[in-house]
């Protein structure tokens, strides 16, 4: 059996960190498996975990009114669901539902804000990861805006 | 009998020759894949990735990718949205309506320049028309090729073109599809996001890679960086540019990319060449 750092080298997210750091991670871990349609987090609630999808597909939705889930974005293998965790307030603004079996590493959000305190240079280099994730969703999310195979595309 | 049925046969590349349509297929809301026969004549042999000039008589003229398999006998076909008055005309057409078709025009994506190695095939919306005929050239000879692509973007779970070729494609012939949408109900329980961030995950070795991308350009253009970041070689990224083709044989002047006349220079044209041009807001 592979240990949770093993298996957080297969994120593309903890890309070029060494054994010594991902042993931090690490030590804020745990698996977790959701089934389809379980949601992960809900919009609302305290924001004291994130998740690196391991296999599966977890989709970001908010709930409408009259509506119901209206899916944002789908996160897949090697990817973080949610960041809220890190900015104050720590609550969820979306859900997180698994749209397919999933598994993957859970981490507990103030267990790695406080290693990150004690450690800025760790610190850093998660906000690094962090910024380039939330960069690249951001572009997605703007291209999407585009609707580039609409009638005016 | 019409008007239309008593014209003579032509060769002259700047007049139509009749082609009637045999069958149609409502593949989405606005878009029909037209099958043609010609009326008289041969039928028309052409390779992946070119296009003909449609006509409708008596409305107009456009450009439309082919959409067939190359490598069986059937009939030409063309899968066309409706977005205007010609390819209005085009898609109301019922069996037996006459049109004109002009062409095979354009460079084609030359698919076999992949073998011995991966393709990844990107498409976005009707993207997808002018790329099935790669897909089926591969799958013509399936051995020839490593790891298989298919990243195809698409509006809605609505607009997904080709389903059965989808199905088709990845079960009886191992071609890795995924698909995913701008916008979903939430009866869709596949990807949501655009079609660019599907390349960083993709199953293939950059080092050894075909890209076909076909889409609306920023698409391409995204495509094209994401796949430049993943390693793949500009020249090996191949994009299908459609700009305001009229004549289609590099008469008019209306497709001009700088030194690029796209009805014959292209459509299908490596990245490494598009590129300075595509920065290029005036052109």
């Amino acid at each position: 059996m592979r240990t949770i750092a093993e298996l957080l080298e297969d994120s593309p997210f903890f890309a070029g960190l060494d054994a010594q750091a991902l042993a931090v991670f690490a030590g804020c871990a745990q698996t977790a498996r959701f089934d389809t349609g379980e949601l992960l987090f809900r919009a609302g609630q305290p924001a004291d975990t994130f998740y690196v999808i391991r296999h599966g597909l977890v989709s970001i939705e908010m709930h409408a009114p009259a509506k119901g889930a209206v899916t944002l974005t789908t996160l897949d293998d090697g990817e973080v669901v949610g960041w809220s965790w890190l900015i104050p307030p720590y609550v969820w603004v979306f859900d997180a539902r698994a749209a397919a079996p999933t598994s993957a590493v859970s981490f507990d959000g103030a267990c790695l804000r406080a290693k990150c305190d004690a450690d800025p240079a760790l610190g850093y280099a998660l906000m690094q990861r962090v910024s380039q994730m939330m960069y690249e969703r951001l572009q997605a999310t703007r291209v999407q805006l585009l609707d580039l195979y609409g009638d005016a595309s | 009998m019409s008007a239309i049925d008593t014209l003579p046969a032509v060769s002259d590349p700047m007049l139509p020759s009749r082609y009637r349509v045999v069958e149609t297929h409502m593949d989405t809301g606005d878009t029909v894949t037209l099958d043609l026969e010609p009326v008289d004549g041969p039928p028309l042999v052409y390779t992946a990735g070119q296009f003909t000039m449609l006509h409708a008589f008596g409305v107009g003229e456009v450009p439309i990718s082919i959409s067939g398999d190359s490598t069986r006998p059937g009939p030409l076909r063309h899968t066309i949205r409706d977005v205007g008055s010609v390819t209005h005309a085009l898609v109301t057409a019922q069996p037996g309506t006459v049109i004109g078709v002009r062409g095979p025009y354009g460079t084609g994506w030359e698919v076999a320049d992949g073998r011995g190695g991966d393709v990844v095939l990107v498409a976005g919306g009707i993207g997808l028309a002018p790329l099935r005929p790669a897909l089926w050239e591969i799958c013509s000879q399936r051995d020839a090729y490593g790891r298989v692509v298919l990243l195809y973007g698409s509006r809605s779970p609505d607009d997904v073109l080709f389903d059965p070729d989808l199905r088709s494609w990845a079960h009886d012939h191992g071609i890795g599809v995924e698909v995913t949408v701008d916008y979903s109900p939430p009866s869709w329980n596949g990807r949501v996001g655009p079609v660019t961030t599907l390349v960083s995950r993709a199953g293939f070795d950059p080092a050894h890679t075909l890209a076909l991308v076909c889409g609306p350009e920023i698409m391409m253009t995204l495509t094209a960086s994401a796949l430049l970041t993943r390693g793949v070689a500009a020249e090996r990224i191949r994009l299908s540019m459609e700009r305001n083709m009229k004549c289609g044989v590099g008469l008019c002047g209306h497709c001009q990319l700088r030194e690029l006349i796209l009805c014959v220079d292209g459509p299908v044209l490596p990245y490494s060449r598009l590129a300075p041009l595509m920065d290029i807001r005036e052109l």
